[in-house]
C-alpha cells in the first residue's frame, strides 16, 4: 500500500511567483530605460549594466558572507539595481552605480533582513545617499538628443522643474521625454506603458499612484489658483511619474491595506507638493518625498487594519 | 424579493489540473454494488460521538440503527447494509481522528429494517415530525461540517426566530460536483426536503444559492420551485459556498464573529442534506448513503451513490484505479479537503469528494514574504493573513488572537495566491488550534 502525501490544504496554487513579479516590473521598467538609452546614448546603457550587475553581486556577496541562501534568482536584485540606474544621471562616472547598488543592497535591504523585511526603498535610499554625498556629480544633467549615441554634450542644464514653466520646454517635451534629467525618469509616455503593464498584471493596484498623482495635482491647483498648464508642467517634470507608479509601490515599505495604501499615496503627494512648491525645485524631491512616507508606512499600516468580515454590530 | 446580490470581497477562481468539474459535471451519478463489508464510525458528525448499540455476532438489517446519539448535539448511526457484525473496534477517519466503529460483512439481502417506514400521513407532517425525523434517522449537514440537522431546524430554543432558510448549491470547491449533479437529477425531492425545512424551521422564506457555471441545475431547481422558495444564480467565486458568505450575498446579512447563522436570523443546510431530509421524512430512511465525486487523476471520474462505510478503495476502483503517479488523495475539495495516507479509510457521512493529484498537489518551498498583500486582497474575511502568520511564527498566539485568526475560516485562499507560496492556511489553522488549547 502507497503511503501518499499529507499535507495542509489547500491543495491548490495559482502560477504567481516572487520572482514573476520581479520580472514582471522588469518588463515594466525595459521601456522608459530603452527610451533613456536612446535619449542620453551609451553611457546610460553602461550605467544601468554596471548598477544591475553590482546589486546581484551584492546580494550573492551578502548571502555568501551570512550563510544564508542565495536568493539572486528571485530577481528583486535586478529590480533594485534598474531602478537605482534610472533614477541617475547619464552624466556620472561608472562608479558611482557600483556604490549606490552596494549601498541599496548591502545597507538598505540585506542589513535589515533582506526581501520584504527593508524599511526604505533600497533604489531610492541608494540615490539620496549618492545625491547628499557628490550632489554636484549628481546633479548634472545632459542634453538629451535622440540617437545620439557617440557623446553627449554633458552640461550642466536644470531640469526642467529648476527651468519652471515659460523656460525652454514644451508639455510635449516633458511627455515625450526630450528634456535632462536621470536616465528612466524623463520619458513620461514610456512610464506609462509600463505602468499599464502593470496594472494588467496585477502587480500593482491603483491606491498609491492615484492617490499620490491626485493629492499633488489638487494641491499644485489650488496654489496655482487652478492654472491647469502649470500643474500638468509640474505633474510632467521630475520624478513624478516614475515614482508614483514605480518607486512609492514598492511592497515592503507601503502597506497591504487598501485605506492604508490610500494614506501612503496622500502622505507621498502632499510631502513632494510641499517641497517642490514651499523649497527649491530640486530633482530629488520625490524620492525624499516616498523615503520619507516609507518611514511611516508601518504606522499607516498599523492604523489602518483592516475590519474583519464579521465585525459587526450585535444586535 | 430581498435579495441584495451583494458580493463579499476578495475570492478566488482556482485552477483545476486534471479531471476537473468539466469532466463529471454532465455524467449521471452512478449507484455502486454495495461493498462485501462496511465500517461505518461512530463519528461521522459536529458533537458527541455515538455510542454502539450492537453486539459482536448480531445479525443487523439494512437501516437499522448500531450507534446512538450521545446528548443533543450528537447524531445516531445506521447500517448502511445488511448483514453480520463482525468487528466492533476503531478506525481511523479521514480526518486523522480515531474513532469507535462497526464492521458489517454484508449478507446482499439489503433487508431493509421495520423502523423504516413510509410516513403514515405523507403532505400533513408537523414541524416536530420532521425535526424528530432529522433527529432518529441520523441526518447531518452533508457539505462538510456535518452539524446535525435537527439541532438547525429546532429553532423553540431561540430568539429571535430565523426567518430566511438558505439553501447551499454553489459548490465552490474546484473539481467536485455531487451537489451539481443531485440537483439535476433529484430536484422534487431537494424541493420536498426545502419545503420540509422551512416547515421545521419555522422560515417564512428559502434562497436556494447556485454557482452561475451550473446553468443546467439553476434551470432545473426554478422548474421545481413553483414559487415556494427562490433559486439565486450566484457568480461563481470561491469560497461562494460558505455560510457566512453565501447568507451575506443571498441576505445581505453578515454573521457575526464568533457567532452561528441564527444570529443573522438564518439557518443554513446543503442540498444533499435537503434531499436526505426528504427521504428521512417520507420514506423514514436514514442516511446510508452519499453521492460522492472521484475526480482529478483518475481514469473514469465521476458521481458515485456509496454507502457510508464503504472504503475509498471501493471508490478508487468505480473511477476505473488513480492514474500512475499521484502524490496526494484528498478527500473533500481541492482547496479544504484534508489529504490520506492510503485508500483504507471508510466513506462517512461527509465525505465531499476524493480527489488525485500530481505535482500539482506538490508543496512548494516558502520564501520570504514580500508584502504584496495579496492575501490581504484574498481574504474573504477581511483579514489580514500575513499578518496573523508572522503571530504564529513567533509562537504569540494572543497577538495572533487580537490580530482575528479567530474569525478565519481556513478557506485557503491566502496560501492559493501567495507568490512566496508560503503556508499562510495553515500558519492560522495552528494559531488557532494553540489559542484554543490556551484557551485564548
Amino acid at each position: 500500500m502507497n503511503n501518499y502525501v499529507i499535507s495542509s490544504s489547500p491543495h491548490l496554487r495559482d502560477d504567481s511567483s516572487t520572482k514573476r513579479i520581479m520580472q514582471d516590473v522588469c518588463i515594466a521598467l525595459l521601456p522608459a530605460a530603452i527610451m533613456g538609452v536612446l535619449y542620453f546614448g551609451y553611457r546610460s546603457a553602461i550605467i544601468i549594466a554596471l548598477s544591475i550587475l553590482a546589486a546581484v553581486v551584492s546580494e550573492w556577496f551578502y548571502c555568501k558572507v551570512s550563510h544564508t541562501k542565495v536568493t539572486i534568482g528571485d530577481f528583486s536584485a535586478v529590480v533594485t539595481g534598474l531602478l537605482l540606474a534610472m533614477n541617475l544621471p547619464s552624466t556620472v562616472p561608472f562608479w558611482m552605480p557600483v556604490i549606490g547598488s552596494a549601498i541599496a543592497i548591502l545597507l538598505c535591504k540585506e542589513i535589515f533582513g533582506g526581501l520584504g523585511q527593508n524599511f526604505v526603498n533600497p533604489a531610492l535610499a541608494g540615490r539620496a545617499i549618492l545625491s547628499l554625498s557628490w550632489a554636484t556629480l549628481m546633479n548634472t544633467f545632459a542634453t538629451p538628443g535622440l540617437f545620439n549615441f557617440a557623446g553627449v554634450d554633458t552640461i550642466a542644464s536644470p531640469t526642467p522643474i529648476g527651468a519652471g514653466l515659460g523656460g525652454n520646454y514644451t508639455l510635449i517635451d516633458l511627455a515625450v521625454g526630450n528634456v535632462p534629467g536621470t536616465i528612466g525618469e524623463t520619458c513620461k509616455i514610456a512610464l506609462l506603458i509600463g505602468a499599464a503593464y502593470l496594472f494588467v498584471r496585477q502587480i500593482i493596484t491603483w491606491h498609491i499612484p492615484v492617490a499620490f498623482i491626485g493629492t499633488f495635482a489638487v494641491c499644485y491647483l489650488i496654489a496655482t489658483k487652478f492654472n491647469v498648464n502649470e500643474t500638468l508642467y509640474q505633474l510632467l517634470s521630475g520624478g513624478l511619474i516614475l515614482g508614483a507608479f514605480f518607486m512609492a509601490t514598492d511592497y515592503s515599505t507601503s502597506p497591504t491595506t487598501g485605506k492604508g495604501k490610500l494614506l501612503f499615496g496622500f502622505g507621498c503627494g502632499l510631502l513632494l507638493f510641499i517641497f517642490r512648491f514651499c523649497k527649491s525645485a530640486k530633482a530629488e524631491w520625490c524620492s525624499f518625498a516616498i523615503l520619507l512616507m516609507n518611514v511611516a508606512s508601518p504606522l499607516i499600516e498599523r492604523i489602518t487594519y483592516n475590519k474583519s468580515f464579521g465585525e459587526v454590530k450585535k444586535a | 424579493m430581498a435579495i441584495s446580490q451583494t458580493l463579499f470581497g476578495g475570492g478566488v477562481h482556482p485552477k483545476e489540473i486534471g479531471n476537473g468539474k468539466q469532466s463529471t459535471q454532465s455524467l449521471n451519478i452512478v449507484d455502486l454494488t454495495p461493498p462485501a463489508r462496511v465500517t461505518i464510525p461512530m463519528s461521522m458528525h459536529a458533537g458527541a460521538p455515538a455510542s454502539v448499540c450492537v453486539q459482536l455476532g448480531q445479525v443487523v438489517n439494512l437501516g437499522q440503527k448500531i450507534g446512538e446519539a450521545n446528548g443533543v448535539i450528537s447524531a445516531p448511526v445506521h447500517a448502511s447494509v445488511s448483514g453480520k457484525v463482525t468487528v466492533i473496534g476503531k478506525c481511523i477517519l479521514p480526518s486523522g481522528r480515531e474513532t469507535d466503529a462497526v464492521t458489517i460483512e454484508n449478507d446482499f439481502e439489503d433487508r431493509w429494517d421495520e423502523s423504516v417506514a413510509a410516513s403514515a400521513h405523507p403532505g400533513e407532517v408537523s414541524a416536530e415530525e420532521i425535526i424528530e425525523a432529522a433527529r432518529t434517522k441520523g441526518i447531518v449537514g452533508m457539505g462538510g461540517a456535518a452539524f446535525p440537522t435537527a439541532v438547525k431546524l429546532d429553532t423553540s430554543r431561540l430568539d429571535p426566530k430565523p426567518d430566511v432558510l438558505v439553501v447551499n448549491g454553489s459548490e465552490c470547491e474546484p473539481y467536485l460536483t455531487s451537489d451539481h449533479r443531485i440537483m439535476v437529477e433529484c430536484a422534487e425531492r431537494i424541493a420536498d426536503g426545502i419545503v420540509l425545512a422551512m416547515k421545521a424551521s419555522g422560515c417564512q422564506k428559502a434562497y436556494v444559492g447556485i454557482e452561475d457555471n451550473k446553468p443546467d441545475a439553476v434551470e432545473r431547481m426554478k422548474q421545481v420551485a413553483k414559487d415556494r422558495f427562490e433559486v439565486v444564480a450566484l457568480p461563481a467565486r470561491y469560497p461562494q459556498g460558505f455560510e457566512k458568505m453565501l447568507i451575506y450575498s443571498l441576505t445581505g446579512r453578515k454573521v457575526p464573529n464568533g457567532a452561528l447563522p441564527s444570529a443573522a436570523g438564518c439557518v443554513v443546510l446543503n442540498v444533499g442534506t435537503c434531499e436526505a431530509l426528504s427521504r428521512a421524512v417520507r420514506e423514514g430512511r436514514p442516511l446510508i448513503d452519499r453521492v460522492v465525486t472521484v475526480a482529478g487523476r483518475v481514469n473514469k471520474p465521476g458521481n458515485f451513490r456509496i454507502r457510508i462505510g464503504a472504503t475509498a478503495l471501493d471508490l478508487e476502483d468505480a473511477a476505473g484505479g488513480f492514474m500512475d503517479g499521484i502524490t496526494k488523495i484528498i478527500v473533500g475539495g481541492a482547496m479544504m479537503g484534508n489529504t490520506i495516507p492510503n485508500v483504507n479509510l471508510p466513506v462517512t457521512k461527509n465525505f465531499g469528494g476524493l480527489v488525485t493529484m500530481a505535482e500539482e498537489g506538490h508543496v512548494p518551498e516558502e520564501s520570504a514574504c514580500i508584502r504584496c498583500g495579496r492575501c490581504v486582497r484574498a481574504c474573504p474575511m477581511k483579514l489580514m493573513p500575513t499578518r496573523i502568520d508572522a503571530y504564529a511564527r513567533h509562537r504569540d498566539w494572543a497577538g495572533a488572537v487580537a490580530a482575528g485568526a479567530k474569525n478565519c475560516m481556513e478557506c485557503g485562499c491566502c496560501t492559493y495566491v501567495c507568490p512566496a507560496k508560503r503556508q499562510l492556511t495553515q500558519s492560522i489553522r495552528m494559531a488557532k488550534a494553540l489559542a484554543r488549547i490556551k484557551k485564548l
